[in-house]
């Protein structure tokens, strides 16, 4: 055994990564905080291609009227498995795209030739439970990694050369990293996945020169500080509120916008109160950290409703009045439209969007909602079943919107529901789970509507919602459920794949009418992206099925009595109109 | 009845990172900054090396559970319901020592009627109990869900299912190997290891 290892060592230190000459792609054009609170329509340049999470690209080559005509430019395999759900995120003519591991894959934007890949060393001891990466953040001439072992990895954007690597958390303690870093102002922002390992939910910024830990705001408040008597003595410790999607930013106030986890365990019972901040979106001023508002969509939480997905970010005239907004699809199925004053995010409205029999009222002033309390699993309550799923309306899936169209889209899962049983005895113990009910429960809890038997005829969604109106404009059903990250572009399409068939689909931003298919080497979660090379317009996404669609595919087999085999193996595919 | 403090107690605040593999890494981050390039190397290998060369087990280990409290208690076969999946570690019958350098060494026991045991599985059990790594072959999660209802090992994050009456098969989910077995025996009444895992456990590592 001793040899063995000897072994492996050695052939870790072998493939230590390597730069490759640098192709035809010319110089690295440097990541400014002016470029990416402006880029070029040209460039996807983060996470959501803009700091407000829009995921809209300007480009209009490809429109509503030739997107028929799409076709491979040129695919590339990654040779990884499991989820790959990174953008493809490029800077003039250089793409970057991370693999479940986190790998990172520098490529020629304009016909896939391979740069350079750093292959994260991972600890031979360690567990994944989400084995999947969100892409990278790119500032100055660094491309910067989160990594599944929760560090934190700066590397040369033109080599792939580590420049510094920081650990961020313990992934003994089961924090690890999924996210694509959020950056600005000269700080590198993550936070760390575990909201059913106990962890104690963060963000931290990093000097992305140095490397340098700047500040780390806990998202569970202890006691003395703001919130800190929403928790019982010592639940805040270990109480989740875990930060797993990159938040969005507003450079004209220097606010970032975090969305976070579950509070943990899961059941309520020994964490009475709101539990701060778990459930929420919390805004942070970026040179200090320091928490300046909140809003909170699920007080003491009991359905695992995450609400990771930062808010999306936009002017909208409602009411007559012109109003800075923060938009978000919530995993407890209604869509929340906030008012940006300052920090503070004020309540605007919200409209369920899925089926919901747990929220049983939202108040008109302040937001706060309301529950059937017979939908909250708990001691004495037997199988309580409850909708929207585990999973939500929308899991961390991203929505978008488009200026053009005026519409908010959210790829969403509707006509799931879920069932938990009595809760079991949980304390927390590093490196175990911290949940609080039966595995085999969990495992087996997703139901139809309560009282279907037959199977709903269409789960998956994509809805376009007017903000203003607080309308429904047109919806997108599938037969079966939709994973699938949004992109919206300036020729009045969206983008998206997210089901078991390998598709993915073109779509009239307008009217929501399918205009173009292709199958994909595996199914699609991966959030798409559009770009420009010598004045040619790209669609970029990453194909490779895995980590909750495949979850949520084995829920519902097993209500169906079926096994449905999704192929798996990442492949980054890229498309452009024929000739 | 449950009570309600057992109903989620805190214990640990969490720090970033033992201070040791802290070290480490600021080694290797100077080192990789273009000061001293051979430091950074060797603090790569002290990472590697960090998972322990201690063998996983050794035939006449004893076993004992995980997270026992109080003195280390060789496990007999009616510590075990069954159908209750118990987490345990091997004890070196020499030291007296668990073997827990790893987490890889993790085992699962599984105590079932001897009657639904085939000659195969009886060969490999001791007192109906079977003995299995609890490491899955998938992504590394622990394995110490029985199903019930489809008499399986489940694993919780990804859903890979392993038979334990057929020498740890994959029986659904995306495992791609079968779960290690460990023969057992019995000496007097208390649980013995009979030989080696049938395959090395841990995950399937991707390159």
């Amino acid at each position: 055994m001793k040899r063995l290892l000897k072994g492996v060592a050695l052939s870790v230190v072998a493939a230590l990564p390597v730069a490759a000459a640098v192709a035809a792609v010319g110089e690295y054009s440097p990541v400014t905080d002016a470029r990416l609170a402006n880029p070029e329509a040209a460039n996807w340049l983060q996470y959501r291609g803009t700091y407000a999470g829009l995921g809209y690209s300007p480009l209009e080559q490809i429109t509503d009227k030739n997107v028929g005509k799409l076709e491979l430019a040129w695919a590339f395999a990654t040779g990884q498995l499991e989820g790959h759900q990174s953008p493809p995120i490029v800077n003039n003519g250089y793409m970057f795209v991370t693999t479940p591991g986190a790998q990172v894959i520098a490529l020629e934007a304009a016909t896939g030739k391979e740069l350079w890949r750093y292959k994260k060393e991972l600890p031979m001891e360690m567990l994944q439970l989400h084995p999947t990466n969100r892409g990278v953040a790119l500032y100055g001439d660094k491309v910067y990694v989160a990594t599944v072992d929760a560090h934190l990895v700066a590397l040369d954007a033109k080599t792939g050369k580590e420049i510094w690597t920081k650990q961020v958390g313990d992934w003994k303690a089961l924090q690890y990293i999924t996210l694509a870093p959020l950056a600005a102002k000269g700080k590198i922002m993550v936070g760390s996945s575990g909201g059913e390992t106990g962890v104690r939910g963060f963000v931290a910024a990093f000097d992305a020169e140095t490397g340098e830990e700047a500040w780390r705001t806990f998202t569970t408040a202890a006691p003395g500080e703001p919130g800190g008597d929403t928790w019982p003595e010592g639940a805040y410790k270990n109480g989740g509120g875990s930060i797993w999607i990159t938040g969005t930013y507003d450079p004209a106030t220097n606010l970032a916008y975090w969305g976070t986890g579950n509070p943990a365990p899961w059941p309520t019972e020994g964490r009475p109160g709101d539990n701060l901040y778990t459930g929420s979106t919390i805004t942070l001023d970026v040179d200090t950290g320091a928490l300046k508002g909140y809003f909170q969509y699920n007080p003491n939480d009991a359905w695992d409703w995450d609400e990771v997905s930062a808010p999306v970010l936009f002017d909208k005239e409602i009411g007559g009045k012109n109003r800075k907004v923060a938009v978000h699809a919530g995993r407890n199925g209604y869509l929340w439209v906030l008012e940006r004053e300052g920090g503070k995010l004020n309540f605007v409205d919200a409209y369920p969007y899925v089926n919901n029999n747990t929220i049983k009222s939202i108040d008109k002033k302040t937001g706060r909602p309301t529950y059937f309390e017979d939908r909250r699993p708990g001691l004495g309550k037997g199988d309580v079943h409850f909708c929207p799923a585990l999973w939500g309306g929308k899991d961390w899936t991203p929505e978008a919107y488009n200026p053009k169209t005026g519409l908010f889209y959210i790829p969403a899962n509707n006509n799931l529901c879920a069932e938990l049983p009595e809760p079991e005895p949980t304390k927390y113990k590093k490196g175990d789970l911290y949940i609080g009910y039966p595995i085999e429960a969990i495992l087996t809890g997703l139901r139809w509507a309560k009282d279907t038997k037959e199977a709903p005829k269409t789960i998956g969604e994509i809805q376009a919602w007017d903000i203003k109106t607080g309308k429904q404009v047109w919806t997108h059903k599938f037969p079966t459920f939709n994973w699938g990250p949004l992109l919206t572009t300036g020729g009045n399409l969206v983008f998206a794949g997210g089901t078991n068939d390998r598709k993915f689909r073109a779509f009239d931003a307008s009217t929501g009418k399918q205009l173009w298919e292709t199958a994909t080497p595996s199914g699609v979660t991966g959030v798409p992206t559009s770009f420009e090379v010598d004045g040619e317009q790209y669609i970029a996404v990453q194909s490779g099925w895995g980590v909750d669609a495949q979850r949520m595919q084995g829920g519902i087999d097993r209500l169906l009595g079926e096994v449905t085999h999704v192929p798996q193996g990442g492949t980054v595919m890229v498309y452009k109109l024929a000739k | 009845m449950m009570k309600l403090q057992d109903m989620g107690t805190a214990e640990a605040v969490q720090t970033p990172g033992m201070p040791s593999r802290r070290k480490i890494f600021r080694m290797a981050a100077a080192g990789a900054a273009g000061l001293v390039g051979g430091m950074a190397l060797s603090a790569r290998v002290a990472h590697a090396e960090e998972a322990s060369s201690a063998p996983r087990v050794a035939i006449g280990d004893r076993l004992v559970e995980d997270d026992a409290e109080g003195p280390l208690t060789p496990l007999k076969v009616e510590d075990l319901t069954v159908g209750r999946p118990l987490l345990a570690f091997a004890l070196n019958a020499e030291t007296g020592k668990p073997r827990t350098e790893s987490r890889l060494n993790k085992i699962v026991l599984l105590r079932l009627p001897e009657a639904e045991l085939d000659a195969e599985s009886k060969a490999l059990s001791a007192g109906g109990v079977l003995a299995f790594s609890a490491i899955c072959t998938h992504q590394g999660c622990e394995i110490k869900t029985w199903m019930k209802s489809e008499k399986v090992f489940a694993c919780f994050c990804h859903s890979s299912k392993f038979n334990p009456t057929k020498r740890g098969a994959v029986a659904g989910g995306p495992a791609p190997r079968s779960l290690p077995a460990l023969p057992l025996r019995l000496e007097g009444d208390q649980l013995v290891v009979a030989g080696e895992f049938s395959s090395p456990p841990g995950s399937m590592l991707q390159g």
